[in-house]
């Protein structure tokens, strides 16, 4: 694999190789020189069509660890705001010999699209695509369920991973889907009915209205962003009501197993999606999230740069 | 004006027969050499043709005035020539809007200038497009262009009392409102199908009940004023069963159907390339086996191209900010026959009825669907169903690339075009008359 666009792209033994490399990334993070030589002399450029901060320092400081050249790339007017075009950008990269682009667009396919294309020939990785997915993101949370609740396995069998809120637009749950059910997590989607995209009865998934009912029986749960523009297209009558339904409060962490926990993408709406309590709380990986996204990164970027010829294939240590 | 002896074809029935063009018109069928035009005539052999009545197309994008960068009426002629038509309408989402007796005017001017075809403008039912008020549909029908058949198309006209004055209004002049339904509400930002798979790409779908609510609105509608409606571009089964049961209590309405939509779904849309991007979008399979019934059945009148030609800039991006729309006037005939006849739903007389007859009917246009006697307009294209072709977006006509079905082998070739007894496409090729500069 040259490029990493979405989780349905990956196998099981990638999957696998791509989680058990970022341990080991995670190792050379926690050691006393932080950094790796092995993507010395290449460049890698952030093309960051949509502000993201925490997405792209996560990048930059994953490609940095590996001693790659970073350039970024803050492409402020994409097409849709009549500034340069996706083309003209990619091309324009190609032409100063980027070995990989990550992508940032608020276009779902834009990085498939950019991949699919003559326009540069480096590897593509989506940095997350409109609502479509945001593999990297996914590969984290699975990282991290794996971390706290599969000590010595490899994968998620046995586990159940409630993800809660605004499916319909959220690009992190549609990548989970595939990964954490790949690996053998039972996933259950809750959100009002609104929020569900049509057709999600056919994916691999049980489907909920109800939190309440839903919480017992979960290892993770892991609360999506309500953004602030769902709020004016009826998808649910008020802020208050949707935090009344499906927030997740301190009542709503009693209902919890003992060693659940608690994740979220970030960056969160405290007060609606979830409480300062339960973000806070001994339960929460949120921030254990962002430290893993470094070394999952590390990890995409060494197996599609450095690893195997082809990419993401046997880890070759 | 050369006289032409067709040699070696058959009428869309299946039957052998000559046929003697001359003066425009056919002059003889069979009993062609006791006419004293043919022994003057030019013999052009259409062994293994089915000689069909020129294809009439009721929605085409010729983008002229103000966007000739991607296509004129000049250009979209040619393509409508290649492809056998000898008349096409040309839709009123121009800049300006056609929706003033001097733009239909132009329009119809420049489509007498090429001299490839006969364009037909379709006047705007609102003015600017804009949903609100209504376009002087009495000027236009008056106009030189003598305009009947009036669309929005590109817009719905959504606002029901709207829709309701103009069925009215154009009973005067026995027009009819030609709708693009889609509810705009529900189809807001709207970039495929909404469905599985919208669902898996994150594109913001485009449901069939935008379509369906507007379809059965209208047909209420037309009935309850006595009027004619046309519904363009159907692309859903629940919209196909609506007309059948308008039509069963006698509503005047008819509908098209695109040849895209009879072949191509939304599972293309898993590329991200915009080239599959059209509005209405590719719907599922089983709303083109449904589309493929109802055309086949009469519930839809007619095919239509929604010739929709687009500048590379806007398909080479991101899907969501792509144009909407596809090329279709050179491949029309042959995604018929590949859906319709290679199937067995069609025959041949039906195709003609389908993308001749009926269409002329509607539009009004007399000239044009005229059955293959002797009398009748020469207007022809001929086709050989045995020789497929492969597409390639280089060779295209239009101004424009935009065809979903670059690299594809389709079945059918139009060898020839007459378009009043003069040929525009003569082996396969587009011949240059009289009126090219």
């Amino acid at each position: 694999m040259r490029h990493l666009l979405s989780t349905t792209d990956l196998s099981y033994s990638q999957a696998i190789t791509i989680l058990d490399t970022a341990q080991e990334m995670a190792r050379i993070s926690e050691g006393p020189v932080k950094k790796l030589p092995t993507l010395r002399g290449r460049t890698i450029v952030n093309l960051f069509f949509e502000d993201s901060t925490r997405t792209r320092i996560s990048f930059e400081a994953a490609a940095k660890r590996l001693s790659a050249d970073v350039i970024n790339f803050s492409a402020k007017g994409s097409s849709t705001s009549k500034g340069e075009s996706l083309k003209d950008t990619a091309q324009t990269l190609q032409a100063m010999g980027a070995d990989a682009v990550i992508i940032r667009h608020s276009a779902s396919g834009a990085a498939q699209r950019l991949a699919s294309s003559h326009w540069t020939s480096g590897s593509v990785i989506n940095a997350g695509d409109g609502t479509h997915e945001h593999p990297t993101q996914a590969l984290l949370d699975a990282y991290t369920i794996r971390k706290h609740l599969r000590v010595g396995t490899s994968d998620l069998r046995g586990l159940t991973v409630a993800i809660v809120g605004d499916i319909l637009h959220s690009r992190v749950a549609r990548s989970n889907v595939h990964l954490l059910t790949l690996l053998g997590a039972q996933v259950i989607l809750v959100a009002p009915p609104t929020l569900l995209p049509v057709g999600a009865q056919t994916w691999p998934v049980q489907i909920s209205y109800d939190l309440d009912s839903v919480l017992p029986l979960v290892d993770a749960v892991m609360m999506l962003r309500v953004q602030q523009e769902r709020m004016n297209d009826f998808f649910f009558p008020t802020a208050r009501e949707y935090s009344h339904y499906y927030g997740l409060n301190a009542d709503r962490l009693k209902l919890m197993k003992p060693n659940a926990i608690i994740m979220h993408p970030g960056p969160m709406n405290r007060g609606l999606e979830i409480t300062a309590e339960c973000a806070d709380s001994a339960r929460s990986v949120i921030l254990e999230q962002v430290t893993n996204g470094v070394s999952v990164r590390m990890a995409v970027l060494y197996l599609l740069l450095a690893g195997a010829p082809n990419g993401i294939g046997e880890l070759s240590q | 004006m050369t006289n032409y002896l067709l040699d070696g074809g058959v009428l869309p029935e299946g039957k052998k027969a000559q046929v003697l063009v001359a003066d425009g018109k056919i002059a003889a069928i069979d009993s062609v050499v006791s006419h004293p035009g043919a022994a003057s005539a030019r013999r052009i052999d259409v062994s293994g043709c089915i000689i069909l009545p020129g294809l009439v197309d009721l929605h085409t994008h010729m983008r002229e005035p103000g966007r000739e960068d991607s296509e004129t009426v000049e250009s979209g002629s040619r393509a409508a020539a290649k492809g056998g038509f000898t008349a096409v309408s040309a839709m009123a989402n121009t800049f300006p809007v056609a929706d003033t007796a001097g733009v239909v005017e132009q329009v119809y001017a420049l489509g007498q200038a090429s001299g490839l075809c006969d364009v037909f403008p379709i006047g705007a039912v609102t003015q600017g497009l804009a949903g609100h008020a209504l376009a002087e549909l009495g000027a236009m029908a008056d106009s030189k262009a003598r305009v009947r058949v009036f669309s929005d198309d590109g817009n719905c006209v959504f606002d029901p009392i709207v829709m309701r004055r103009a069925l009215e209004y154009v009973k005067k002049f026995n027009g009819v409102i030609a709708q693009h339904a889609q509810d705009p509400q529900l189809s807001k930002d709207g970039q495929m199908n909404e469905g599985l798979i919208s669902s898996q790409l994150g594109l913001k779908g485009w449901p069939s009940v935008a379509e369906e609510s507007i379809i059965a609105r209208d047909v209420l509608l037309a009935d309850h004023v006595q009027s004619r409606v046309h519904i363009c571009h159907v692309t859903t089964a629940g919209g196909v069963d609506i007309i059948r049961w308008a039509k069963a209590r006698g509503i005047q309405v008819s509908a098209e159907v695109t040849p895209h939509h009879l072949l191509l779904t939304d599972d293309l849309a898993m590329s991200y390339d915009p080239i599959y991007k059209v509005n209405p979008p590719l719907r599922t399979q089983k709303d083109v086996m449904a589309l493929r019934e109802g055309l086949a059945d009469g519930t839809i009148d007619i095919v239509a191209t929604d010739h929709a030609p687009h500048s590379a800039e806007s398909k080479e991006c991101e899907w969501q900010v792509a144009a909407f729309g596809m090329l279709g006037l050179e491949t029309a005939l042959s995604i018929v026959q590949a859906t319709m006849i290679d199937t067995a739903l069609m025959t041949w007389s039906d195709l003609v009825v389908r993308m001749s007859t009926a269409p002329a009917q509607i539009g009004g246009y007399s000239d044009h669907g005229q059955s293959l006697r002797v009398g009748s307009s020469a207007h022809l294209a001929i086709v050989n169903p045995n020789q497929s072709w492969k597409v390639d977006r280089d060779l295209v006509l239009s101004r424009s690339r935009n065809t979903p079905y670059h690299g594809m082998d389709l079945p059918g070739s139009v060898v020839a075009t007459f378009f009043r007894g003069v040929p525009t496409v003569l082996d396969s090729q587009l011949v240059r008359t009289s009126n090219d500069n």
